[in-house]
């Protein structure tokens, strides 16, 4: 993307006024050297693509893992040469260690969650979105913006090397409980691995706080003339809530982590208390494991919104401008967000509730969790509504957004059942909740990314991917998604245990020997449907058709209005100042049906 | 045989990639326009059909799984579990079902036709109010519900429970019965010593002598009697999971847990109930725990009658007694080594099942 001449436009902050190193100065307009345009670029747009491709890698990696373990779930007693091949040691004779299966188990979680849907999925789309949707040059620092992707990669290279250490991986679980995850001789993936995974996640704090405090800047601070807070996008409005919630949340999970550091290496007792392992009774007294499930799902919870959000903001928009149909409720919809902002931060204790808490304490959650349920609903209804009556296009993002209302429909609701102490008793740690948050995070979730990917592409490079490929990676994903899922629910209600490496030897659950094979043969198919999508992704941004129009959707809002190969800056000219809000899809007077937010009020139109 | 299989994978791929590639210049050539018409409507058709083949396949799977769930609670408070979820099912399943079918409906009723035109509709406060409402007024019962049995669950139990301990550790189960004196004795983590003292019984208190423990993780209850769990963990934390009486609770080093239920239907009575003579009441670990975390398997005996109960407890030997009483001739083979950790005189360390 080529320096071009930045014209005086109305631009008050100039992005490199925060800089120290001022790698790229704006006032001088020479091509800045490959490394600071390629590679530590303090572009909006490119980082985003660094934070996408980044993503995808982990995601393959990802669900690569998920692969290998349900191998072993589906035929416990079936040996697969394969594994060997890529795993070594960790699957003599083509059989997953046990060992192994709990390492791969909680890498695959720690991957999806963190590193492809948080980062992968807030980091690509806050980065590309909120600059061109506010209108604004840039963001807030682009300085702190190139170092929260490096901080990510950084994370990246700690987890990657996590895998191939000699004693392997974290294994007790993504969510790492000591006394398991602090004693080194509870479990081998205690050991090296679990050290790099802190130090990982710790960096992944880091570039996300960087992140988060950039894009809450931005949207407040630069948000282009007449573009007021009433104004805006719902997707700028979720990825908004998305950052708060990171910034509260993150640093309570690193404070976490610190001390889970000190009782690893330097003898502290925050977590333990009178424990007898390996022959020996241990020093530690006092500490209470409890409190690190009270640090970690301090950030947990909300971190199951910060995942949601941006889908739900970006679903927003995908329904609207393919229905030619404003959002119903747009301040409703604002609202709702706000409430699941609020209440995210009051739930943690709903994943802890056979922790043996005060039942006082576990009912006031009960009620808090219960509570969050009714936003939630409020969206659905305000999605629903969206497209009746519309005009329907069925582009490949749109059927990702529609499958993403599905799948959050079905998923949620069955958080209903959890969220409840009463149920959750039994239900707790068995394979119902592994249905229910992989129906929310693990396929909504990925639909609001996917559905993101799809429609924002040529913004990304100019081209579209091949929509053919991408119907079948729809279809092939949403059908084997509700295959492998839906039955999930009733293992769980039968009261079969999560992060179990095989059920055999259990009268009461080898009853699912057949449904886990089943469950497996749909898990590697839709595995390789993600693989179309990824041959797909990159092939079109060399291959793909190109964008002949500025503004092929028909979108009303300010990233239509930018030339279609992205300048740094954004606009040649000034900034679109904005008339109107972000959804009106009606009559233009001139034959279209829709009025974008920088074209001026008509004579006798009311303003929005 | 893997390179041939990913030979085989590759060339798929390509195969599809290149229809995939061939199918986009066929539709430039018949012209954009029509070409995005015809898709329209075949997804509209799709989705549709999803939503009917999914009805049908909701159905199937129900067919096909529901003979595989738990049979009734074995335990009297368990059946209120199995009240209330089936009230929310009840309630989610209404929802559910009412708004996939219009989400569905929806996308296939509107698809983009030549002569639609999409109706502006950006607001309704009468909606928003109403469906704010009726979910939370939905909450709220569901909640009160939830809430009075939650009181129940976690109530102090009554005071003819039994008393049972339980400890985890990876990776097995350690039960301790309280013995003729129905009183647990103290346990203290530094005298354990996995050779005669697994749980690190006190054995300067009294009560800790008639204790009888069981390291094959054999709990025994009587139907009728409410038993009384005292959980806790020697070494991470674990999960004491019993699905048939609709229970769990975490097991955390450093504290004690519990939960009381009264178990109403036997292991005898179950056998029949389910048709199956290999039928047995299990315990499961329910939080990760390490490389064992699948095989701590425990069992529960739910005795007929009370008499059953006691000749059970009659042919236990109590801890103490086999590793610290006075020294009984040799049975079986002892172990050479001398017992180590409780400091206290001679024991002779004999190897426990």
């Amino acid at each position: 993307m080529s320096h071009g001449h930045m014209a005086h436009a109305d631009h008050h902050v100039h992005p490199n006024d925060l800089d120290h190193h001022g790698a790229h100065d704006g006032h001088d307009h020479h091509e800045p050297h490959f490394i600071f345009k390629y590679i530590f670029s303090q572009d909006h747009k490119y980082i985003a693509k660094q934070f996408l491709v980044t993503g995808i890698i982990w995601a393959i990696i990802g669900a690569l893992f998920s692969v290998f373990f349900r191998l072993q779930l589906g035929w416990p007693d079936k040996t697969f040469p394969i594994l060997e091949t890529f795993l070594g040691d960790w699957a003599k004779g083509g059989k997953l260690s046990p060992e192994f299966y709990y390492a791969l188990v909680t890498m695959h979680g720690t991957i999806l969650v963190f590193f492809v849907l948080t980062a992968g999925l807030s980091g690509t789309f806050a980065n590309l979105l909120i600059p061109l949707q506010v209108g604004a040059r840039d963001m807030a620092s682009p300085f702190m913006n190139m170092l929260s992707y490096w901080f990510f990669f950084a994370a990246s290279i700690f987890m990657f090397v996590s895998l191939f250490v000699q004693t392997g991986p974290a294994a007790g679980g993504w969510t790492t409980y000591p006394p398991l995850s602090a004693l080194k001789e509870a479990s081998l993936g205690s050991g090296v691995g679990m050290d790099l995974w802190i130090v990982g996640m710790a960096l992944f704090v880091v570039s996300s706080l960087l992140g988060g405090l950039n894009y809450v800047s931005t949207v407040l601070n630069m948000r282009t003339k007449g573009m007021s807070m009433t104004r805006l996008p719902l997707t700028v409005w979720a990825l908004f809530f998305t950052a708060t919630l990171g910034i509260l949340s993150f640093p309570v999970l690193f404070s976490g982590f610190v001390l889970l550091i000190f009782d690893r290496s330097f003898g502290t007792s925050f977590y333990l208390s009178e424990i007898f392992i390996n022959g020996h009774a241990l020093p530690h007294v006092g500490g209470s494991a409890i409190l690190y499930q009270h640090l970690f799902w301090f950030l947990g919870h909300p971190e199951v919104y910060i995942i949601m959000l941006p889908g739900m903001g970006m679903a927003s928009e995908i329904l609207s401008t393919n229905s030619r149909k404003p959002i119903f409720g747009y301040f409703a919809m604002i609202i709702s967000l706000i409430g699941i902002t609020v209440l995210a931060f009051l739930v943690w204790a709903h994943h802890m509730f056979v922790t043996g808490m005060s039942p006082f304490l576990g009912s006031i959650f009960v009620l808090l969790t219960l509570l969050i349920a009714v936003p939630s609903a409020v969206k659905v209804f305000n999605w629903l509504t969206t497209i009746w009556r519309g005009n329907i296009r069925f582009t490949v993002g749109m059927l990702f957004a529609i499958g993403f209302v599905s799948l959050f429909i079905s998923g949620g609701l069955t958080g209903l059942f959890l969220g409840n102490s009463a149920l959750d008793i039994q239900l707790h740690d068995t394979y119902f909740v592994v249905a229910h948050f992989h129906i929310v995070m693990g396929v909504s979730a990925f639909f609001g990314m996917f559905a993101g990917i799809y429609h924002w592409y040529p913004k990304f490079y100019g081209r579209f991917m091949n929509n053919t490929l991408g119907y079948i990676h729809f279809w092939i994903t949403f059908v084997g998604a509700y295959l492998i899922f839906w039955p999930m629910h009733y293992e769980g209600i039968a009261g079969m245990p999560r992060r179990y490496y095989d059920y055999s030897a259990w009268e009461s659950f080898k009853q699912f020997v057949s449904l886990n094979e089943f469950i497996s043969i749909v898990v590697i198919i839709v595995f390789f449907a993600q693989l179309l999508f990824v041959v797909n992704f990159f092939t079109s941004i060399w291959k793909g058709r190109k964008m002949t129009n500025q503004n092929p959707w028909g979108g009303t809002t300010l990233e239509w209005t930018t030339p279609i190969r992205g300048i740094h800056g954004n606009w040649p000219g000034e900034i679109p100042t904005v008339y109107r809000w972000a959804y009106d899809y009606k009559d233009d007077g001139n034959g279209g049906d829709f009025v974008a937010q920088n074209i001026p009020l008509r004579e006798g139109e009311e303003g929005h | 045989m893997s390179l041939t299989i990913f030979a085989l994978v590759a060339l798929f791929f390509i195969i599809v990639y290149q229809i995939a590639k061939a199918s986009e210049y066929a539709g430039l050539l018949r012209g954009e326009e029509k070409v995005k018409a015809q898709t329209n409507r075949v997804m509209a058709w799709l989705l549709l059909s999803f939503f009917i083949l999914g009805v049908w396949g909701i159905w199937q799977c129900n067919d096909a799984l529901i003979g595989r769930m738990l049979p009734e609670s074995a335990s009297k408070q368990g059946v209120n579990y199995d009240n209330m979820f089936a009230i929310t099912l009840l309630a989610t399943g209404i929802v559910f079902f009412a708004t996939q079918a219009l989400l569905f409906w929806f996308a296939f009723r509107y698809q983009s036709t030549e002569t639609r035109t999409a109706f502006y509709y950006p607001h309704n406060n009468k909606l928003e109010l109403l469906w704010t409402t009726v979910p939370a007024i939905v909450m709220a019962i569901l909640v009160a519900i939830g809430l009075k049995n939650w009181y129940a669950i976690t109530s102090t139990a009554p005071s003819n429970a039994q008393v049972v301990e339980i400890i985890g550790k990876q990776f097995n189960w350690l039960i301790r019965y309280p013995g003729a004196d129905g009183e647990l004795g103290k346990r203290n983590f530094r005298l354990i010593n996995d050779a005669n003292n697994v749980l690190g019984l006190d054995t300067n208190d009294k009560h800790n002598h008639d204790d009888i423990v069981n390291q094959s993780g054999e709990l025994h209850l009587v139907k009728g009697t409410p038993v009384k769990l005292i959980i806790g963990s020697r070494d991470v934390i674990h999960d004491v999971g019993l699905p048939h009486f609709r229970y769990k609770m975490d097991a955390v080093p450093g504290i004690t847990t519990s939960i009381w239920f009264t178990p109403s239907i036997s292991t005898r009575e179950m056998k029949e109930k389910t048709n199956n003579p290999n039928f047995v009441y299990e315990i499961s670990c329910d939080q990760m725990c390490g490389k064992g975390h699948y095989s701590m398997r425990g069992t529960v005996i739910v005795h007929d009658t009370q008499a059953e109960l006691d000749a059970w407890f009659k042919a236990q030997t109590p801890d103490y007694v086999t590793n610290f009483g006075p020294k009984t001739p040799v049975k079986d083979t002892a172990s050479a080594k001398p017992a180590a950790g409780s400091g206290k005189d001679t024991a002779k360390t004999i190897s426990m099942k």
